[in-house]
This record gives C-alpha cells, sequence and structure tokens, in this order.
C-alpha cells in the first residue's frame, strides 16, 4: 500500500472553504434565528472540523484501523456528552442554579 | 537501539514505521479530544443555565480580533499541510519555509491573544476581586466605538436587573473563556516549539519522501488545535451578537 499524497490544489480548495464556513458563521451570529443560532454555528464549526480531520490530517487516505480510532473518538465524547447533559437536565434545580427567570433563550 | 538510518530495528519498512507513529499521533488526540470535551461540556451546562451572564461576557470579546485569528490560525493549518506535501514530493527548501511560516502565524496568533488579554485586564474582566461587568462601559477608554459602548452599558444593566449576580456568572463566563482560550493557546506554544524543532531538521535536509514521519505527525497535532479554535471561536465570541 503506498502513500497517498494529497495535492496542493485539494489543499487550496479545502481552505477556501474553511473561509467560507468562517464567514458564514460571522454571518449567521449577527441574524436572530432564536434557538438556532447555536445549531446552525455548531453544525458549520462540525462540517469544518470534518474537512480538516479528512483532508489536512489525511483521515480520507489512512489506514481502517486509523479511521476506526478517529470515530472511536467521536462516539467517547459523545458517550460523555449525552449521558452528563441527560443527568444534568432531569434533575431538579431548586437553590442550586439560577431561578427560571434570570435565564433566557440564547 | 538498533537503527538503520531513520529506521528503528523493530519496524521492517519506513512504511510500517511511519503508519504506527500515525495511530499513535491520533490515538494521543483521542485524549485530547476527551480532554476538551469536558471542558466544552462545562462550558454547556454553565451556559445553559446563566445564558444572560454568558451573552454579556461574550459580547465583549473584540469579534475583529477573534475572526482575523480565526483566519490566521486556518492559514497556519494550510502551510503545514503545504509542508508535508514539500516534504512528500522531496522540495526540501519548501518544507523549510512552509514550517516557517506556519511558526510565523502561530505566533501572530498568541500576540493576538495577548493584545486580547490585556484587554481584559483593562476592562475589569479578569475574574477575582475586581471583576466588574459594569467597570468598562462606564469608563471608555481610548480607541472604543462610543456607540457600542452605550450600547453595552444598556445591555449590562438590563441584565443586571434580570439577574442580580451577573457580576458572579460573569466570572463564570470569563473563568471558561481563559481556562479554554488558555489552554488552547499552551497547545499553540508547544506546537510552535516543535516546529521549532522540525525547522531545525529540515535545514539539515531530514525530511524527504522516503521519511517525513515528523513533520506528518506534528501536522495532525497542529490540526487538532486548529480544530480546537474552529469550535471555540463560536462558541465563545459569537453567543449573542444578534441583539
Amino acid at each position: 500500500m503506498s502513500e497517498h499524497i494529497v495535492s496542493p490544489k485539494v489543499y487550496g480548495i479545502i481552505f477556501l472553504t474553511l473561509m467560507l464556513g468562517t464567514g458564514i458563521t460571522v454571518w449567521a451570529a449577527f441574524q436572530n434565528f432564536g434557538q438556532f443560532n447555536i445549531v446552525i454555528a455548531l453544525a458549520i464549526a462540525t462540517l469544518k472540523a470534518t474537512l480538516v480531520v479528512l483532508y489536512f490530517m489525511h483521515a480520507r487516505y489512512s489506514p481502517k484501523r486509523t479511521q476506526l480510532v478517529i470515530v472511536c473518538s467521536v462516539f467517547w465524547l459523545a458517550i460523555m456528552l449525552a449521558l452528563t447533559l441527560a443527568d444534568y437536565n432531569t434533575r431538579p434545580h431548586e437553590g442550586r442554579w439560577a431561578p427560571a427567570d434570570t435565564c433566557y433563550r440564547v | 537501539m538498533h537503527r538503520t538510518g531513520e529506521l528503528y530495528g523493530h519496524f521492517e519498512t519506513l512504511e510500517q514505521q511511519k503508519e504506527t507513529a500515525t495511530l499513535g499521533m491520533w490515538i494521543f488526540l483521542v485524549t485530547e479530544v476527551l480532554f476538551f470535551g469536558g471542558l466544552f461540556l462545562t462550558y454547556t451546562i454553565n451556559r445553559h443555565a446563566f445564558s444572560t451572564a454568558f451573552g454579556i461576557g461574550s459580547n465583549t470579546l473584540d469579534i475583529k480580533l477573534g475572526g482575523g485569528n480565526t483566519v490566521v490560525l486556518i492559514l497556519s493549518s494550510l502551510t503545514m499541510a503545504m509542508a508535508v506535501w514539500s516534504a512528500q514530493v522531496g522540495k526540501k527548501r519548501l518544507v523549510s519555509i512552509f514550517l516557517i511560516a506556519t511558526l510565523g502565524l502561530g505566533t501572530v496568533f498568541l500576540g493576538v491573544k495577548v493584545i486580547e488579554y490585556k484587554q481584559k485586564f483593562d476592562h475589569h474582566l479578569i475574574p477575582g476581586r475586581s471583576f466588574d461587568m459594569k467597570y468598562h462601559p462606564s469608563h471608555p477608554m481610548a480607541g472604543d466605538d462610543l456607540n457600542e459602548l452605550a450600547l453595552e452599558k444598556e445591555e449590562v444593566e438590563k441584565a443586571f436587573a434580570l439577574d442580580p449576580d451577573i457580576n458572579a456568572h460573569g466570572q463564570l463566563y470569563f473563568s471558561l473563556y481563559f481556562g479554554m482560550t488558555g489552554l488552547h493557546a499552551l497547545h499553540m506554544i508547544v506546537g510552535a516549539g516543535l516546529l521549532i524543532w522540525l525547522i531545525k531538521g529540515s535545514f539539515r535536509g531530514r525530511f524527504t519522501p522516503q521519511y517525513n514521519t515528523p513533520v506528518e505527525i506534528v501536522g495532525l497535532y497542529w490540526h487538532f488545535v486548529d480544530i480546537v479554535w474552529i469550535y471555540l471561536f463560536p462558541l465563545l465570541y459569537l453567543i449573542d451578537r444578534h441583539r
């Protein structure tokens, strides 16, 4: 199995896409999409991160076992986030968190 | 340890050695994902609980400096990727040039971070005894945009009416801001050290199409640090800009 060399042209396209993503992120932050602002910001960030992993970090051309390690990291992160947030969101918070009227959705 | 050129005795080929090193770096990066993941989790829980204070805190950050730094860091990822390419195709001079460019851009990023931190000291936004979110809007400094500041003042006053403990909750935001960007900057400093080591190697012509593992795995680390910033920028700077 020989090494795959990613061409400068591909790097350039990925770079321009990342710049575009950054621009859209900033633009979207100034629009009022209600509670979807955060969803949009995270979706673009995840898309950008995926491009970096696949092309800059060569994951797309890596051996299967390296790809497995990468997928595992995302999976473990998802377990940590999902279970901890599920725990926090299903407990009563009287007295320990701020009262409801000090919070608003951003 | 027995070693022939760059090939260590317990590997059969340079390619096998490189795949092993790359896998090892990825396993390290998995631990880094979980490490930063814990910080992002803390951020999420507190932002949900104290969204008013987090929104105000976020709006005090300078979006031009933060956005500019995002561009600088992504550009440094491009030059790092190009350094790997240069080594793979055997352009030894270009390897040095791209590595130096990466180091330069990384240094610019850290310099901008210093300016941002200094501003926070001037504005009394460092968690501690003199932390006060009301301070800056009523004490304009040279170069401040007064319209922006009036808007901020109104916003802070409204927020105080809503959440009287906003100075406590604001400190939570800024603790996370300094903790997360500080650890990110620490990773950048480590990366800069690794780049200096690579640049020294590249001057000796060490990296060739046959052997470029160090450039490749430092590149993985550098791109990972870039990814952390790709998440930090919208989460810290852009919480509540649509006021």
